[in-house]
């Protein structure tokens, strides 16, 4: 039980990037992915900025191996996920117990909602190939059986914080004996649904975001997906790439406040970031950079905000979002921002926050504003919160 | 680890505790819908009128499993459904189709995360520990309970209120009638296997377990092992998957008093657990279950239930004829059962 789970390997797709590589890269170059919307068919394309990947289902579908009539989110996850499973570069992957374990929030959505076009007209209508990966443990299946992964499938969807979920689900599944290697993340491709249920609650900002400025107006949606390769420590001892990054905490908390706005104290994510702390054996002040959560909207921020002045209070690690990049890629974030978290911990990197003009007055800290390298990160704690409540944080630590 | 309490709303009188299974509920359809409760008793008022019938059924379920045991606050909850919320999904769609993207309000949108119920649950109990929504089709509820019995291996929760969830709405029963997987015609659930024919009939079910590290005094059942395997190619890999199940459990199939299968009454679909009762189930004596709950992805977590509560009372419950077996006591159930083939289950289950 007290077995270490390492990372052996990172995929990554997202506005930034169609693969890690791109990613860091854009990562480095302070390259926003945030624009107009060029792939989803909305009526909002001109008022609502997205972050969508710059390839057509088609172009996905020729990366990935895999049908481009098939959802947008099983093309995306397939992608990462190849990516993580050829970078973890394990050669006895076939005698080895695995699994995946995904996450998205709507599943095979962009398809039923082209299904649900012609369905509502004559209910004997509508191509039922646009209805039948609907589920969101469809487009899992879709991706595994590509993959070749038979011994252990799940799918999770707590909101935001599905992939953070999946990414420890997997890890205990390892600890507990049940399983030698998991790929584990998730991923999410934009749909009609998402951004107009989003805009009904109008935290969309219809201009690039800011997260953590005093001057927010809310989110971009985003898209893409993001996996790691999770393996037991007698794995790693087999690996040429010698993995020295270990998941070393974890939380999942519920701040119990409202379906879909956080406490104004942040108790949920205070519990998960202090539960993740705790299971880590760290203290605060061992924390060297926090992937923030940080999506931009006015209750988020100053409730993660908040949280994390509760905890850390008088002394600061380094923050950031991400999200100013990729927008809010929703059950793709905590894989991504896994994927990002554990790329600072190998490039002794950090990276700014982008847009931020203004510090948010009732915090005592400012998130990075620059690109920063030659840093030391020894341990990075990432967040993400949902809707239902649902609080996740993850601590990643170079040993 | 124990099964300390269970509530279920299902589309037989499960959720009553006099009543249970007294009567089979007979439906002269290929739908069977849950028999809900007076919700009253468990929600409040103004939240009864805005929840949808899904998010009803887990809630009440859920607080009514947490009466049984005694229990304010778990130390964790995990649902799992496969279909989440269809009804709100199904209406922001619609709507979202007919106003062409425009005038619409958040209320479905909110309700139609696959969390809600989970969400809701802790809400209500104002519970901020550990809360987890698994949606992994014919798996979303065995991965909700393996993550249960993690949690307590690992010492995490010394208690975890565990779930399944499903509905069918009139959209998500069309849709799934155009895939083929009803019959069709004069079908009654009483008589599911009495004829091989093409197709199952629907079900719906919201069913809770709380389960614990340490026993009770009124325990309902001790849940052995849980076992799940996907896509396998064959009947033998099946009956091997079985063999290892029992080998690693250490137990014998002339040691299992009962064994609950999941035949769905579609003739192919129920080929393979004809195999088995000629194959390695042949000196068992095996029940069905899917008459009573009907067929759906998360269908499992019914038949959990019934083997809890026939080894807490050491007996089948009525609508199972009185000479299926002998009047020994019934104190140790195998449940296998799989969803189209794809997700297959094996549980253990014992009287405590």
């Amino acid at each position: 039980m007290s077995n270490k789970v390492f990372i052996a390997g990172l995929g990554a797709i997202s506005a930034i990037g169609n693969n890690v590589a791109e990613c860091l890269a854009a990562l480095q170059n302070e390259q926003s992915g945030i624009g107009k919307m060029q792939y989803l068919q909305s009526v909002h394309k001109d008022k609502i900025p997205v972050a969508e990947v710059k390839l057509s289902n088609n172009e996905l579908a020729k990366i990935a191996g895999l049908s481009g009539t098939k959802s947008r989110t099983a093309l995306l996850s397939l992608i990462a996920a190849k990516e993580a499973l050829n970078h973890a570069a394990i050669e006895n992957f076939n005698s080895l117990r695995a699994g995946f374990i995904s996450a998205n929030s709507v599943g095979g959505m962009d398809k039923t909602e082209n299904f649900f076009t012609e369905f509502l007209q004559n209910n004997t209508k509508g191509k039922l190939r646009n209805i039948i990966n609907h589920e969101c443990g469809s487009v899992t299946e879709l991706v595994a059986d590509k993959l070749g992964i038979k011994n252990y499938i799940s799918t999770i969807s707590t909101a935001c914080s599905s992939s953070a979920n999946a990414i420890f689900y997997a890890a205990r599944l390892i600890k507990n004996n049940v399983l030698d290697v998991v790929v584990a993340g998730g991923a999410d491709a934009l749909t009609k649904f998402t951004l107009n249920g989003f805009n009904t609650l109008m935290i969309l900002d219809n201009k690039p975001c800011q997260p953590f400025d005093e001057n927010r107006r809310g989110l971009n949606l985003g898209e893409g997906a993001g996996y790691i390769v999770l393996v037991s420590e007698k794995v790693a001892a087999t690996l040429k790439n010698n993995p020295n990054i270990i998941l070393s905490g974890y939380c999942n908390a519920n701040d119990a406040y409202h379906q879909t706005a956080s406490s104004p104290d942040g108790n949920g994510s205070y519990l998960a970031m202090s539960g993740a702390l705790k299971k880590s054996g760290l203290l605060p002040q061992d924390i060297d950079y926090i992937n923030l959560h940080g999506t931009g909207t006015n209750n988020n921020d100053i409730a993660e905000g908040t949280a994390i002045k509760r905890l850390f209070e008088p002394s600061f690690p380094k923050m950031s979002s991400t999200k100013a990049y990729t927008g809010h890629t929703l059950g793709a974030c905590g894989g991504l921002e896994a994927v990002f978290s554990i790329l600072a911990l190998q490039h002794q990197i950090i990276y700014p926050t982008l847009r931020l003009q203004t510090p948010m007055k009732d915090l005592p800290f400012v998130p990075e504003t620059i690109f920063a390298k030659n840093v030391k990160v020894k341990n990075v704690l990432s967040n993400s919160f949902g809707f239902g409540g649902n609080c996740s944080s993850l601590i990643f630590s170079k040993i | 680890m124990y099964i300390i309490a269970t509530a279920n709303i299902s589309p037989q009188n499960t959720f009553e505790q006099n009543e249970v299974l007294k009567n089979i509920v007979e439906y002269n359809s290929n739908q069977l819908t849950c028999i809900e409760p007076d919700y009253k008793s468990f929600i409040d008022a103004k939240l009864i009128r805005r929840m949808s019938r899904i998010i009803k059924m887990g809630v009440t379920a859920a607080t009514k499993c947490l009466q049984n045991a005694g229990v304010s606050q778990p130390d964790a909850i995990v649902t799992g459904t496969a279909y989440g919320c269809l009804e709100d999904t199904g209406l922001f769609l619609t709507k979202m189709v007919e106003y062409n993207e425009e005038l619409l309000t958040p209320t479905a949108f909110i309700q139609s995360t696959h969390n809600t119920i989970g969400g809701q649950i802790g809400l209500m109990l104002q519970c901020h520990n550990y809360n987890n929504a698994f949606v992994h089709r014919g798996f979303s509820f065995e991965s909700a309970l393996q993550d249960a019995i993690m949690l307590l291996q690992e010492n995490e929760a010394q208690n975890v209120l565990v779930g399944a969830i499903d509905e069918i709405t009139n959209t998500s029963h069309t849709i799934l009638s155009r895939l083929g997987l009803y019959k069709q015609g004069n079908i009654c659930n009483s008589n599911l296997f009495a004829k091989k024919s093409k197709g199952t009939i629907a079900g719906e079910g919201s069913s809770f377990f709380l389960l614990a590290n340490e026993p009770t005094e009124n325990n309902c059942a001790k849940l052995n092992a849980l076992h799940t395997f996907y896509k396998p190619n064959n009947v033998s890999e099946i009956e091997g998957s079985i063999n290892n199940f029992l080998i690693e459990n250490a137990i014998l199939l002339k040691n299992i008093d009962l064994i609950i299968v999941g035949k769905n009454g579609d003739a192919t679909n129920d080929d393979v657990y004809e195999e088995l009762e000629k194959s390695i189930f042949k000196n068992n004596v095996t029940i069905n279950y899917k008459h009573l709950c009907g067929e759906y992805p998360t269908a499992a977590a019914f038949a959990l239930w019934l083997a809890t509560d026939i080894v807490k009372e050491g007996k089948l419950p009525a609508v199972y004829l009185k000479n299926e077996l002998s009047e020994n006591p019934i104190k140790s159930i195998l449940v296998y059962t799989n969803y189209q083939n794809i997700h297959h289950t094996l549980l253990l289950i014992s009287a405590c």
